[in-house]
């Protein structure tokens, strides 16, 4: 295979023609657009943030600037040149590497075949030369400064470690522009400052990056110029240095819109405590303490790993928790156990419908009354009766749009579906309602009846707990508890403005920055 | 590939070497010495061997212990292939009785063999016939497996279930004998002082070794295994690649039917029923993983090796060959619980 010598080695300065240009592009998917006539122009050796709440359409440009998806409109450049055709991946290659978050390294091979999967130096007879392969590969990770032994097999290497062998194998194919997608997602402090770092020395080298993160600080920290998208559009390019924080929350959030206002009618005195959390610890460190009353509804706010999906899986038993108690109604739940919480009048919509969710081959009775068999039974066998009755009830109620009772739930939208997990949540009565990302990826009408069944448990005197970073979620609670890092660190009550918020779930604090 | 290394230009100033942390070392000597892990246990049983009996440690014990085991060791090596790209294949054990048996039921004269067999091909063309057969059935599993995306499992099942059900129906549940000297050769022939069937599968693993561990279609396989689609990112045709494994393993189980079929100079109906379970048993002690991208040629070959071993010393210490089963079984169940237990990884 033959590989083109190195883009650019000679630093940040002289050439000026950006490593890659995307003008006017546009991607639609069915009928949502990703991208409206958005674009990106990075200049080589600089660090480029991209940043832009979830659905901004960032991943869908990323996959546009590394050849995975043609755009629909528009047109990519890199280094003043058009963009290869899909097909060349080698091309590609040569031009642009991302590393995702999800790796593409081998677990079972070894470091050094990874680096050289499919590329093998070959001797004579077409047999691969392990050793020469394994010096070549020792040699590579040394020009990089990557401290790892290339013998060993990758799934012995740290998160750290894999990023930085991916990095490596980007720059061997000559790749000198390479996209980071969110790379300190799962790194530590100590692992973010070492991968910092090494960012710094790679452009001191002539390397340019496009780096994605939810961590505001992070970009101030390491990125020269700052783009920000919105609804799928360009909002702004800017030097990080001529951005203030609150510009760049404001760029990210937009105007604020006005919703209709939901009713907060202040909680009785009286009111008796129904959740009660105390000094909860999740084996991944995340802490809370919350008391919740019957009749209010609380948000937990955070970005990606703040610890807010950890400790709401801890509160219901679907993680053991590490330390503290989780109180229902008085009744201390034994840690992990989902049954437990459950008998204790917990209802809960987990985090991933897909994967916990829903059982997509079954019927809509089924799936919606799983969590009750006791309910359904008559003299210990399941009614089919009763089952259906308690599944119309549920449609009708969350306005599932199904044929009947009896329709795989594979069959309906991811909308419908969602109901049918909101139904299950429903069906014991619970006391305590427990909703991570309720409205993930799911139409309007269905967040506003997912959003409005929430109200109506609220009145019967429930305790709700909304885990979410939708803004919309949130705005229907009473107080909000923002996470990160896995600590509290505000607490915002019914009102706060949308800035305010985000600012907090991306760490920063609007009034002493 | 040196044009590779070329485009490591632009070393950063004060780049430090690499030096190998020690704290990797032991892993990575673990790594290397899963490949000998059975090593210790085939020397044990060769002790106990001679122990019970010696004539266990006789060159003409050595010698059968090797060709009773080496139609059985082709599949297995034949299924390691198919096993370490992530899928795997029931259906060679009938590969194994059916290719001989078609070649057979076209060559043999049916006036010498009760009426069975067609005479319709010359001799010459058997052996050609019996790799045939495996190359198409191989296709047929590639077609379902990799063009339609069926489920490896089932529809090598049913290739197991059709294809011995083939063979029946065209053997009429009989045997076929009077066998071509041309198909009987491998099977019967000695070389060297050792039958020619352990020289074909002592060089069948050892061209195993060389391709799977020193090639780049064999990485492939592995990479394939252990993350498709990191493989395809990184430029590997990977259905072609899988189909020519699902090929190249039912051709290996046409050539072991072939050499039994010398050997016993005749195709029985049930030729190869139920191998499959020992094969696998064979290539999982081996360390080859169930689930793909894990496991090398040596280990199959070594898993295979015990096994044998193990059934030779019942054998000779005159266990009644009704137990056979059960401590096969035995011997299965506590190589797995072992190599949990010293690799502290479940086994799959």
């Amino acid at each position: 295979m033959s590989v083109r010598s190195p883009a650019s080695t000679d630093g940040p300065a002289g050439d000026l023609r950006p490593v890659v240009e995307a003008v006017h592009i546009t991607k639609r998917f069915g009928s949502t657009t990703a991208l409206a006539d958005a674009g990106i122009v990075v200049r080589p050796g600089e660090t480029h943030a991209l940043v832009g709440r979830n659905g901004a359409g960032k991943s869908t440009l990323v996959s546009i600037l590394t050849g995975l998806q043609a755009p629909d409109d528009g047109a990519v450049a890199f280094d003043g040149r058009p963009a290869p055709p899909l097909g060349d991946r080698a091309a590609w290659r040569r031009r642009v590497a991302c590393v995702y978050q999800k790796s593409t390294i081998i677990p079972t091979l070894t470091v050094a075949e990874n680096l050289f999967l499919n590329r093998h130096d070959r001797g004579r007879g077409g047999l691969i030369r392990w050793s020469r392969l394994r010096r070549a590969a020792q040699e590579l990770l040394a020009t990089w400064s990557v401290d790892v032994d290339v013998r060993q097999p990758a799934s012995t290497l740290s998160v750290e470690q894999r990023q930085f062998v991916e990095i490596a194998r980007a720059l061997s194919f000559g790749a000198r522009f390479i996209i980071l997608d969110e790379p300190t997602a799962q790194l530590d402090g100590a692992g973010i400052n070492r991968l910092f770092d090494r960012l710094r020395d790679l452009r001191a080298h002539g390397v340019t990056f496009l780096f994605i993160s939810h961590h505001l600080q992070e970009i101030y920290e390491i990125c020269d110029q700052v783009t920000v998208f919105r609804d799928a559009r360009h909002v702004v390019t800017a030097p990080v240095a001529e951005l203030s924080r609150p510009a760049l929350v404001a760029a990210m959030t937009g105007e604020d819109v006005t919703m209709p206002a939901a009713d907060h009618p202040p909680l009785p005195a009286d009111a008796p405590v129904l959740l009660s959390v105390r000094d909860l610890v999740t084996p991944s460190g995340a802490e809370l303490s919350l008391e919740t009353r019957a009749g209010e509804v609380v948000g937990l706010a955070g970005g990606g790993g703040s610890g807010k999906v950890e400790v709401a899986e801890a509160i219901v038993g679907l993680t053991r928790r590490a330390g503290g108690t989780v109180a229902v109604d008085g009744r201390v739940l034994r840690p992990g156990s989902v049954p437990d919480a459950l008998d204790a009048g917990v209802g809960l919509v987990p985090q991933d419908r897909h994967r916990e969710g829903l059982v997509p081959l079954l019927s809509i009775a089924e799936n919606v009354t799983m969590t009750v068999p006791e309910r359904i039974a008559r003299r210990g066998l399941i009614s089919p009766g009763r089952r259906d009755a308690a599944a119309r009830a549920a449609i009708t109620e969350l306005a599932v749009k199904a044929a009947g009772p009896h329709v795989p739930v594979a069959d309906l939208s991811g909308g419908n579906q969602q109901k049918v997990v909101m139904g299950r949540a429903l069906a014991n009565d619970p006391k305590l309602l427990v909703l991570i990302t309720p409205t993930a990826g799911v139409d309007v009408r269905s967040k506003q009846t997912l959003l409005g069944v929430v109200e109506q448990v609220r009145r019967r005197g429930a305790a709700v707990l909304i885990v979410s970073d939708e803004l919309d979620d949130l705005r229907i609670c009473d107080r909000v508890l923002v996470m990160f890092a896995g600590r509290v660190i505000r607490e915002l009550a019914h009102g706060w403005p949308d800035n305010e918020l985000v600012a907090a779930m991306e760490g920063v604090d609007l009034h002493h920055a | 590939m040196p044009e590779t290394l070329s485009t490591m230009t632009s070393p950063p100033a004060g780049a430090s070497p690499s030096a190998p942390p020690s704290t990797s070392a032991r892993s990575l000597v673990l790594t290397r010495l899963r490949d000998l892990a059975l090593v210790p246990a085939i020397i044990a049983v060769a002790v106990v061997g001679s122990l019970v009996n010696p004539v266990f440690l006789s060159t003409d014990n050595l010698l059968n212990v090797l060709q009773s085991m080496s139609e059985i060791a082709i599949l297995v090596l034949a299924q390691t292939i198919v096993l370490i790209t992530g899928k795997m294949d029931l259906s060679l054990e009938s590969t194994f009785g059916l290719a001989p048996g078609i070649a057979a039921w076209l060559v043999v004269d049916p006036a010498l063999t009760r009426g069975l067999g067609l005479d319709v091909l010359p001799d010459g063309l058997a052996v050609p016939v019996v790799l045939l057969v495996g190359a198409l059935v191989g296709a047929v599993n590639g077609l379902l497996i990799v063009r339609f995306g069926l489920n490896g499992f089932i529809v090598t099942l049913g290739m197991l279930i059709v294809l011995r059900g083939l063979l029946t129906g065209i053997s009429g549940g009989q045997t076929f004998f009077a066998l071509p000297a041309s198909m009987t050769y491998l099977g019967s022939a000695t070389w060297f002082g050792a039958p020619a069937s352990i020289w074909v599968s002592l060089l069948l693993f050892a061209v195993g070794i060389v391709v799977l561990g020193y090639t780049r279609v064999g990485r492939a396989l592995y990479a394939i295994g252990g993350n498709a689609d990191a493989a395809r990112a990184a430029g590997i045709r990977t259905d072609r690649v899988l189909w020519a494994a699902l090929v190249v393993a039912s051709v290996l189980a046409a050539l072991a039917g072939l050499l039994i079929s010398g050997r016993l100079a005749a195709v029985p109906a049930a030729q190869g029923d139920g191998a499959i379970f020992q094969v696998f048993a064979a290539a999982v002690i081996g360390g080859v993983s169930l689930n793909g991208g894990k496991g090398s040629v040596f280990g199959a070959f070594t898993g295979v090796l015990l096994l044998f071993m193990i059934i030779n010393v019942l054998t000779l210490a005159g266990v009644p060959a009704q137990w056979t089963n059960f401590l096969n079984g035995a011997v299965i169940l506590v190589a797995l619980t072992v190599s949990r237990i010293t690799g502290g990884k479940a086994q799959t």
